[in-house]
């Protein structure tokens, strides 16, 4: 574990266990996990309990305790997604990818989320892959995306 | 910038900016709200800002990134001012083609223009649409006019007058007293009256008290929160800044999605700009009241969207909530007294101050007043946010300002007030919408979600759609919420499969009503709408999925079945080579129409998708 690392979050909120929610999205930002080490250096330095840095980190499900994917794949099954027909978009990543939502392929390449709502419903169903919207996707659609990346990693 | 230390010093700066602006210089504003985002505007932005450079007429021509015009379903948005002349799906390579036709010469150019769809009329100008011609935008109408970094564009259009208003010519008590006047009810969903929630908190006993504004915007299928704190931060700030002044409140908080981070920016960029200004910290604008603001982001869990979970979430715990006997009013952050209001009624703040609430209570019902912000979303045209009069029907919103269901179909629900909220059938298109009436019909109106539904969409499946949702967001606290989402969730599911007994129904009714009576919060208290609505309106779909283990409207994957129709199948062969799972037999260039085969087909629907000649059927 990088202690610095963690230590610069902790700073920046003053080592204040009220920011403990702010604390850990920042680390799961930079690190794209929370690693156990770092939760347990969190709970030693703010002097709360380990259990308590635990219930915050799986309740929010923003928060994961495994390393997330290069590509970060996120399909929103919001209500206006949903009628449209999100449920289908996510069963075709998931037998392209062999992994189900909340999971990540074994070479660290793709994970795959669900989200409740991105609140750009108007140009649903809408994926989102490490931060880039797509809209207006359909089975079809998300197919032919997933392969352009798997494209670009096998030329890399 | 240096600060400003009185009203008049305020007004000063103002006239200094609008005298530097020219009203009849041309303006490009180009929308970059999420759904035009998500349709390529920043190309387009950059494209017109090349082009402006390239023709050398960067210093003639202002050029503005905004947030959500509202018209989602057109973008990316351009609106060239001052004719506000409207074009709608440009693209990059358009932009040339813009300033050399339109600002150079002003012409219109046809090809841009939104077409009417029943008319085939070209309408030119952004009032004339009738998207917006219909609707009442008071608190969403300055989104398109300004850059929500540029405190000057606020300021420019009145912006923090009314906070000017507030602290040098209004005590705090008659603040309180007009916004009780105005009848302002909460947006956020519950729809509590605003200036009550406000009295009791700046009556409640202790020292300190706090103000949050609830950018948590957690049901699926709305968003104008999300559009109104990127497009117009400032507006809620000065909501907020007038509110704590009235409550007695020196802290605030915006608790916001970390799933918009742009939101998040934004409402940074406009704390820094405000504390600039003086707006905002010690001595606001010489009137002696000191006000700061922090911003929470939540971590992605539905539930924080509820005051008490939110405000230990605040405090840095699991936002689970609390029984509410004791107010939060009274007792809610650090056990002080809280008042929580969500964006958009922070947003109508500054309005109701500046026109004063008889006229605010001159839009809407008895009951209900001003206007309401929707999502309209789903199988409907115009889809995008529409700021409406509280009182007009589902009907009009639909069908005259959405212009009515995608591809003619038949339309059969809409639903509102998000996971907490209900299913509105045909026969109740002319009811007047306001927070009365959505609950008399068992719906709610949220924080103003609504989701147009046709008739390929299945009622069990949107009430297991919801009961999956609040399944997985519910805190665990109560076992009602826990379980009783958990098995009517279960019951659903087996419906949908085939497996549904007959006296399911009733089933579901029970677990509705337990979870309903014996959870803590809201989110369990209303879990059963989705439920409870879909029976009530559309019983005959469940007894369809349980008697016949048909699916009406061929969604639930396990009571459909995929044919090809042999008259239209052209023996292309697209299926066969879209088909994941090997079940399609055929042959290009035979004479035979593909088909088929039931017992390998997985019913992903993607030959469904594929097929250019309409050949699939679902029955």
């Amino acid at each position: 574990m990088d202690v610095d690392r963690v230590e610069s979050i902790l700073k920046r909120y003053d080592h204040q266990d009220s920011s403990l929610v702010a604390m850990l999205q920042d680390l799961q930002a930079e690190m794209n996990y929370l690693p156990e080490d770092a939760l347990k250096y969190i709970a030693e330095t703010l002097d709360i309990p380990l259990t308590r840095v635990f219930r915050v980190a799986t309740f929010y499900s923003a928060f994961s305790l495994t390393p997330k994917g290069k590509y970060q794949i996120q399909v929103c099954l919001g209500t206006a997604c949903h009628v449209r027909g999100a449920a289908r978009i996510v069963d075709t990543l998931e037998r392209h990818l062999g992994i189900k939502p909340r999971g990540t392929t074994p070479d660290l390449l793709f994970s795959l989320d669900t989200v409740n709502c991105l609140g750009a419903c108007a140009a649903g169903p809408i994926v989102v892959v490490n931060g880039e919207y797509h809209n207006e996707m359909s089975p079809l659609k998300s197919e032919k995306l997933l392969k352009q990346y798997q494209k670009t990693e096998k030329d890399n | 910038m240096k600060r400003v230390n009185s009203v008049e010093a305020l007004e000063k700066e103002r006239e200094k900016i609008r005298a530097a602006r020219d009203s009849n210089k041309p303006c490009i504003t180009i929308c970059t709200g999420t759904g035009c985002h998500a349709a390529g505007c920043y190309p387009v932005a950059e494209a017109f800002k090349k082009a402006l450079k390239a023709q050398g007429m960067d210093g003639s021509v202002d050029l503005r990134n905004t947030g959500c015009h509202g018209f989602c379903e057109r973008g990316p948005l351009v609106v060239i001012h001052p004719e506000k002349i409207l074009y709608q799906r440009v693209k990059p390579e358009d932009a040339e083609e813009i300033i050399t036709e339109t600002i150079k010469k002003g012409n219109i150019i046809e090809r841009l223009l939104y077409e009417h769809p029943v008319t085939g009329e070209k309408i030119a100008h952004e009032r004339d649409v009738p998207f917006y011609k219909l609707q009442k935008r008071i608190i969403f109408g300055n989104n398109g006019a300004i850059d929500p970094t540029s405190i000057e564009d606020y300021l420019a259009l009145g912006g923090y007058d009314a906070l000017a208003k507030a602290l040098t010519s209004m005590e705090p008590v008659q603040i309180v007293e007009e916004i009780k006047k105005s009848g302002l009810r909460g947006r956020g969903g519950g729809g509590f009256a605003t200036g009550r929630k406000w009295e009791s908190c700046r009556n409640a006993p202790g020292n300190n008290r706090y103000v949050i504004c609830n950018a948590d915007e957690g049901d699926p299928g709305a968003y104008m929160d999300r559009s109104l704190l990127e497009g117009n931060p400032h507006s809620v700030l000065e909501g907020m800044i007038i509110g704590a002044y009235a409550i007695g409140s020196h802290e605030g908080y915006v608790y916001v999605r970390n799933e918009y981070p742009l939101a998040v920016n934004n409402l940074r960029t406009a704390l820094d700009q405000t504390a600039e200004w003086g707006l905002l910290g010690k001595n606001i604008l010489g009137s002696g009241f000191d006000f700061t603001v922090k911003i929470n982001r939540g971590g992605g869990a539905f539930v924080c969207g509820e005051s008490t979970a939110m405000m230990a979430s605040i405090e840095g715990q699991s936002g689970e909530p609390r029984p509410k006997h004791i107010h939060t009013v009274e007792s809610g952050l650090h056990d002080k007294p809280t008042n929580l209001n969500n964006v958009e009624t922070w947003a109508n703040v500054p309005y109701i101050i500046n026109q004063g609430a008889d006229r605010y209570c001159r839009v809407g019902t008895d009951g209900s007043k001003g206007t309401k912000i929707f999502s309209l979303v789903g199988k409907v045209n115009n889809t995008g946010l529409v700021e409406v009069p509280m009182g007009i029907t589902l009907r009009e919103i639909i069908y005259d300002i959405g212009g009515g269901i995608i591809g003619g179909k038949r339309f059969k629900a809409v639903q509102t007030g998000g996971p907490s909220g209900g299913c509105i059938p045909e026969s109740l298109l002319d009811l007047p919408v306001d927070f009365d009436r959505l609950t008399e019909v068992g719906s709610m109106m949220g924080s103003g979600g609504m989701i147009v539904m046709d008739e390929s969409n299945c009622m069990v499946d949107v009430a297991k759609y919801f009961m999956n949702f609040l399944k997985e967001e519910s805190c665990g606290k109560c076992t009602s919420c826990r379980e009783g989402t958990r098995r009517m969730h279960e019951v659903l599911n087996r419906i949908t499969e085939g497996e549904g007994r007959e006296e399911d129904i009733e089933l579901l009714e029970d677990l509705a009503f337990v979870t309903t009576e014996a959870s803590l919060c809201a989110l369990g208290g209303t879990a059963a709408n989705p439920v409870l609505s879909t029976i009530r309106y559309f019983r005959d779909e469940y007894e369809a999925h349980i008697r016949d283990k048909k699916c009406p409207a061929g969604v639930c994957k396990a009571l459909i079945t995929y044919e090809i129709d042999p008259d239209q199948c052209t023996i292309c062969g697209l299926c066969q080579k879209t088909c994941p799972a090997d079940a399609i037999e055929g042959k290009v260039k035979s004479k035979k129409p593909f088909k088929i085969v039931p017992e390998r087909c997985i019913r992903c629907g993607m030959c469904y998708e594929a097929c250019k000649f309409d050949a699939i059927k679902v029955t």
